[in-house]
């Protein structure tokens, strides 16, 4: 292919695609492009790029810049039908260059190693001699057996002198770039599957409501033909700061009205159900939702008797078995006191809610105070009873990012091979060796040649090894 | 957290590379094989204080966090990166300096080491042990994190035998690779100065610490409010700039009396990317994307740190294909590599500090 110089139009847009050359130039066009895309913000309302250019540019520029921009694309770059085609032209070199080149290279992995003249052997690039005496046919064995000792299966011919043995390992390994080359088109394929046969959408879902659809980006819904409930959504945190240690969604998955699924996701643990993933991507209040919250309560009396209780801010409950009773006065979502020791809300999330109850018993005196969720110290009370603040329900939703992805799977596969074509690629070499037991005059040697196209520093290792076990066997011949 | 027993190795070793980068220099420039002993057993002093420091670092974390060693890594923020890339990359300079019996690479490789230390002092940023946020809390983590530094750290010391290469190889001022080197080489001096600077007038003036220091660089210098001194700075910058250009060819009679073939640099410059490459696509791009695929439900979005890291696999990709081509071989792709790891500083360093996205631990 493209041997004789044949230049018709086909042939010559053929051997330009195959050529070395077309692939740095692509890779400099989708490198460079690339850098724009990175430093325009993508796919975000224009006032935030304006300020970018008009802080590079000047404000004078900037608006006839990003008409300029947004006409040719940039805005949404990596979508555009420019950089699409940059990435077809990729996918093609990659394809061309491997069918110019792959029946060629087949046909020589496929080709045994044959045994060489003395003189080329003396060319290679590694090569020991080892004299000796006697006929080379008594050597046979021992010569055979180092090979073998070093990993090699050798062959074995006569020659005009005497015998020839040669070996070689890996030959495949001349394949590892075509399969690297490979594994980047699969990974493609599968992005395109994805694309066509998928979904990316968002779903923003308050505690305690079932949905049946998610919605895109421009706010499309997307129909997932099965119900989803949130349960319960929860932050974690280390110890008392407000670091978060885990986001968590209670999540129940429905199918024509049955319970079918069940799961406690966190941000790295999605739940997966026909196909469809439910991420933990954020969290948030619904705005003005404070009043309908549920307070969950397990309360218990000074001799352990327990028991839940559902209520909201301004309720009442009763500790079992005893006729106190205890009524939430006052919310916050974000408690914190002041250094004077007054109380204070820090923020309108549910960083820290608390309540504060007013107990009234009436063997006791009556005394009042905070209780916090996030702090089990608070939860005791003075006559030995208890509150366990467990959670201020309904409020919060949970965001989740939500996924269908056909393609993911042949991504996956793509990643493999990929991993797979790279080590063979650098990390093995196609190993050949030549031994030849030659004998003229009276004088004998051994010759040993023997070439690596990588790593040849280790390989001179195993024929330094080989190198020395025929000297040793020459020894105990005599 | 100051007081922490790894943080007291941090300074030892941080303090070892610096007077090594100093003994390898002063190596190179008095050719005594003394001054070179005293900078390898510094330089592996340092190195054996740091190894000492990240397990002890390693054990702090897994005693805040609770959450097993594989998840203690301390591999979370930009701090604890910039010191594992450094440890790899004294490491892979260690091997090399064995492997080559050649200390010259030292006065290439540990101001690279320096100059990130220095980066991290000057902008100031956290060093406290931080509990994992949850986006974290996978053990692709380790993987990906460990394995991208490595790459990383193969790349810069392509870097300095790529520049090493290139110094050796060329004789005419007026030719390409050339200025591309002197200018290389002089940004690279001209920012560690600058650096260096910076450190000294922050550490002088008595500023409050609250006060963002990331906006500390250069201020000292090219971004000082004064627009003299700002206007001085470019002024020596360009000076520095021609000098190097003017005189380079002293520094080709220095390390071509060291020895040391340019095919050698040839070969540690090609070995170190093939050995990098690799690693990088499967640690940095793939792990990275089966991760965010995992956390996040995509795979690839094109932010950009996603973006440079692939931006940077072509540069690369762009070297080992160019060695193929006619014409390329030598200072060509030398110069390609020193390109590369110009973009690897850029998807580490730059995208954090200078653009937004999923990755931007250095944000705090």
């Amino acid at each position: 292919m493209g041997k004789e110089k044949n230049n018709s139009f086909i042939d010559r847009v053929w051997d330009l695609f195959a050529s070395v050359k077309f692939a740095v130039v692509i890779f400099s066009v989708i490198a460079l492009t690339s850098m724009v895309g990175t430093v325009v913000e993508q796919n975000v309302e224009p006032e935030k790029n304006l300020t970018v250019l008009a802080k590079l540019f000047g404000e004078s520029a900037a608006p006839t810049l990003y008409s300029i921009l947004d006409k040719l694309g940039f805005m949404n770059m990596y979508h555009s039908w420019w950089f699409v085609t940059f990435l077809l032209l990729f996918a093609m070199n990659l394809i061309i260059c491997s069918l110019d080149r792959l029946p060629r290279i087949l046909k020589l992995v496929r080709e045994p190693i044959r045994p060489l003249s003395e003189e080329h052997i003396e060319k290679m690039s590694i090569r020991r001699s080892v004299p000796f005496k006697g006929k080379p046919s008594a050597l046979r064995d021992e010569v055979a057996s180092a090979i073998r000792k070093i990993g090699f299966r050798p062959s074995e011919s006569e020659t005009e002198k005497g015998l020839q043995f040669y070996a070689e390992k890996g030959s495949f390994t001349r394949l590892g770039v075509y399969i690297t080359h490979l594994s980047i088109l699969i990974i493609l394929v599968g992005a395109i599957i994805g694309l066509y046969f998928g979904f990316n959408a968002y779903l923003n879902l308050p505690e305690g409501q079932t949905t049946s659809v998610a919605y895109k980006d421009r706010g499309a819904e997307v129909p997932l033909g099965f119900e989803v409930r949130c349960d319960n959504f929860e932050v974690d945190y280390y110890g008392a700061s407000d670091m978060p240690k885990a986001y968590k969604s209670w999540l129940t998955v429905f199918k024509n009205g049955k319970e079918v699924m069940n799961k406690v996701i966190t941000v790295n643990d999605p739940l997966t159900y026909e196909g469809i993933t439910f991420y933990q991507s954020s969290f948030g209040t619904v705005p003005d939702s404070m009043d309908r919250g549920v307070v969950v309560l397990t309360v218990a009396s000074r001799d352990g008797k327990s028991e839940q209780v559902n209520t909201r801010v301004g309720g009442a409950f009763t500790i079992p078995g005893t006729s106190e009773t205890g009524k939430i006065t006052n919310f916050s979502p974000a408690l914190s006191f002041d250094q004077a020791g007054r109380p204070y809300t820090y923020d309108q999330n549910l960083l820290n809610p608390a309540i504060f109850v007013e107990f009234s018993s009436p063997a006791g005196k009556p005394f009042s105070g905070w209780i916090l969720q996030r702090y089990p110290q608070t939860w005791n009370l003075p006559d030995g009873g208890r509150v366990e603040f467990r959670s201020f329900w309904g409020v919060q939703y949970t965001g989740l990012q939500v996924r269908k992805d056909p393609g993911v799977l042949i991504v996956y596969l793509g990643c493999i091979i990929m991993a797979i074509g790279l080590y063979i690629t650098f990390f093995m070499s196609h190993r050949r060796l030549w031994v030849s037991l030659a004998e003229e005059k009276g004088t004998a040697r051994i010759l040993i040649g023997a070439s690596a196209n990588r790593n040849r520093a280790s390989f001179e290792k195993d024929i330094e090894k080989l190198a020395g076990l025929l000297g040793e066997s020459r020894k105990g011949g005599n | 957290m100051s007081g922490s027993a790894s943080s007291v190795f941090f300074g030892l070793s941080t303090m070892a590379y610096i007077l090594a980068m100093v003994l390898y220099i002063g190596y190179l420039a008095f050719r005594k094989k003394a001054i070179g002993v005293v900078a390898t057993t510094v330089t592996i002093a340092g190195f054996l204080s740091q190894t000492i420091a990240i397990l002890l670092r390693w054990k702090e974390f897994y005693d805040i966090g609770q959450m097993g060693w594989l998840r203690a890594i301390p591999l979370t923020n930009l701090y604890e990166s910039l010191i594992f890339f450094v440890w790899c990359l004294i490491l892979a300079y260690l091997v090399i300096e064995f492997k080559y019996k050649n200390r010259t690479f030292g006065a290439f490789i540990t101001p690279v080491a320096a100059l990130v230390l220095a980066f991290i002092d000057i902008s100031g940023m956290s060093k406290n042990i931080q509990p994992l946020v949850p986006a974290l809390q996978s053990n692709w983590l380790l993987a990906h994190v460990t394995m991208s530094f490595i790459s990383y750290s193969m790349f810069a010391v392509s870097f300095s035998t790529g520049l090493m290469y290139l110094i050796v190889k060329t004789e005419k001022r007026n030719e390409p690779a050339y200025i591309f080197w002197t200018v290389m080489l002089s940004i690279f001096i001209i920012v560690l100065c600058a650096l260096g600077l910076d450190y000294l007038t922050f550490k002088l003036s008595v500023k409050s610490q609250e006060e963002l220091i990331k906006s500390y660089l250069f201020k000292a210098t090219f971004r000082n409010s004064s627009s003299a001194i700002s206007l001085l700075s470019w002024a020596v910058s360009a000076s520095l700039t021609f000098v190097i250009w003017r005189f380079g060819g002293a520094l080709r009679k220095i390390i071509t009396g060291f020895n040391i073939s340019a095919e050698t640099l040839d070969e540690i410059t090609y070995k170190s990317i093939a050995m990098g490459f690799p690693i990088f696509t499967l640690g940095g791009l793939i792990f990275g994307a089966i991760w965010a695929d995992q956390a996040w439900g995509k795979y690839w979005t094109w932010d950009p740190k996603e973006t440079w890291s692939l931006i940077t696999w072509f540069f690369y990709a762009f070297y080992l294909h160019s060695r193929l081509m006619r014409g390329w071989r030598g200072k060509k792709v030398a110069m390609v590599a020193v390109l590369g790891f110009v973009a690897v500083i850029f998807t580490y360093l730059g995208v954090n500090l200078l653009l937004s996205g999923l990755h931007s631990y250095g944000s705090q």
